[in-house]
């Protein structure tokens, strides 16, 4: 077993892990950080996307010892009280989402996108986001969102 | 799935790295991005006994300038050094084909060293390192040795790294004022390259005076296209660059799968070819 202590959506939290243990189980059985989710084996799907030290990771993709010392912020760290992070507020508004398996992740993704890329343009974020797969929305109102959400934060028009 | 058990250790240092292999014998693996390696070890395609993981090992870090060189060191994010200035000012080629690296969380995290050592033929660094000249920089228990890019990628997914060695870091000689294209066909986001072309020229007047030309996926290992480089010089027009690029598969033994015979990658080497390079050397 290692010892841990990484900083989960603002909060210290030190554990004892078996090194084999990937990030994303850890947040979501060793922290309850159950909105982040494990959509594939493979490392394509995106949807298990967090901010490691402010950059989007794949969670399935990092070893949960790998995050010793680091900060890790994941979706339910997104909102403060009551008010939504602009993203999420866009993905609302513009219907970014069907079933939503893929939100999290894509949530995480767009703000790491926005982070870099204030006023992405539509190529820019097709490809800011092409880490992430989503089987239901064709990724139409997906890129909307984005777009929408570029505007609420100032970074557009 | 869940990787299977492993023992976990954490260099500081590259020599307590080398240490930790040696202990580990056969059986260790080097953790750097681990975004080759982590698929690996979910899907249980590999179940290692020992894990070093160099992620936290300050001298394989940080890109510098040599002089007349650019050193990268081995865990240098692909996001690094798509985005260094040093890259994007002396080695165009490395920087345009670092950004077409998978994805972005992937480039976060992944590194060149690692793309490197893991030496998968679709991989977009390899053909840039053998075409712009690199040397490796291996670490093992008998010391340092540098080895030059021609004999640093053996075969499919094996390098000249042993298996108690780590890759250090890798020196690419400056190519200031180079302009460069990476021309890649693959049919799905994410997907690796079907074939593709890398392209780096040194333009003097219209013409080009000096060309570097790798390609990806085009046999088991990256494939440096001398014949069409020497043929590209002094081309100044679209039909000298184009025939050229005619000699771009000229032998090559691609391997063939669900995504295309060794014809059509011969067809897609010529063509992405003449396009890196049309685009690199901005004629059209």
């Amino acid at each position: 077993m290692q010892h841990i202590n990484v900083t989960v959506d603002g909060t210290s939290y030190e554990a004892e892990v078996e090194p084999r243990t990937l990030l994303v189980h850890w947040l979501r059985e060793g922290v309850g950080k159950v909105g982040t989710v494990v959509g594939c084996d493979t490392s394509n799907c995106g949807a298990c996307t967090v901010l490691l030290d402010g950059r989007s990771v794949k969670s399935c993709s990092v070893l949960a010892v790998q995050a010793d010392g680091c900060e890790v912020t994941t979706i339910q760290g997104l909102s403060t009280g009551d008010d939504w992070h602009p993203v999420q507020t866009a993905f609302k508004e513009c219907h970014g989402l069907q079933c939503g398996y893929c939100t999290p992740g894509m949530v995480m993704a767009a703000v790491d996108l926005l982070n870099e890329n204030p006023s992405p343009s539509e190529e820019e974020i097709r490809d800011g986001i092409h880490g992430n797969l989503c089987r239901c929305t064709g990724y139409h109102n997906i890129v909307k969102s984005v777009q929408y959400a570029a505007e609420l934060m100032g970074g557009r028009k | 799935m869940i990787p299977a058990k492993f023992d976990y250790v954490r260099p500081s240092t590259v020599d307590e790295a080398v240490a930790a292999l040696v202990a580990g014998g056969d059986d260790a693996k080097i953790l750097g991005g681990g975004q080759s390696l982590m698929p690996v070890l979910r899907l249980r395609m590999g179940e290692p006994s020992v894990i070093v993981d160099t992620t936290r090992i300050d001298e394989m870090k940080g890109i510098t300038d040599a002089g007349d060189a650019i050193v990268i060191g081995a865990g240098v994010t692909h996001d690094e050094v798509a985005k260094s200035p040093l890259v994007r000012e002396h080695l165009a080629l490395l920087a345009a084909a670092t950004e077409h690296v998978a994805d972005r969380q992937i480039r976060h995290r992944g590194t060149m060293g690692g793309a490197m050592a893991h030496a998968d033929p679709a991989g977009d660094q390899p053909p840039v390192a053998l075409a712009m000249g690199a040397s490796f920089t291996i670490a093992g228990p008998g010391g340092r040795r540098t080895v030059p890019a021609s004999e640093f990628f053996v075969d499919y997914f094996t390098t000249a790294v042993g298996p108690d060695e780590v890759l250090v870091s890798v020196s690419f000689p400056k190519h200031t004022g180079w302009s460069a294209h990476y021309e890649k066909l693959n049919r799905t986001a994410q997907a690796w390259a079907i074939v593709a072309a890398a392209a780096t020229v040194r333009m003097d007047g219209g013409a080009i005076a000096e060309a570097r030309i790798g390609l990806t996926n085009m046999g088991p290992g990256p494939i440096r296209a001398t014949a069409v480089e020497q043929a590209l010089v002094g081309a100044s027009t679209m039909a000298a660059i184009a025939a050229a690029a005619e000699q771009a598969a000229e032998g090559t033994s691609p391997t063939e799968d669900i995504h295309a015979d060794a014809e059509f990658r011969k067809h897609l080497a010529r063509t992405l070819t003449k396009r890196a390079v049309a685009k690199a050397a901005g004629i059209s």
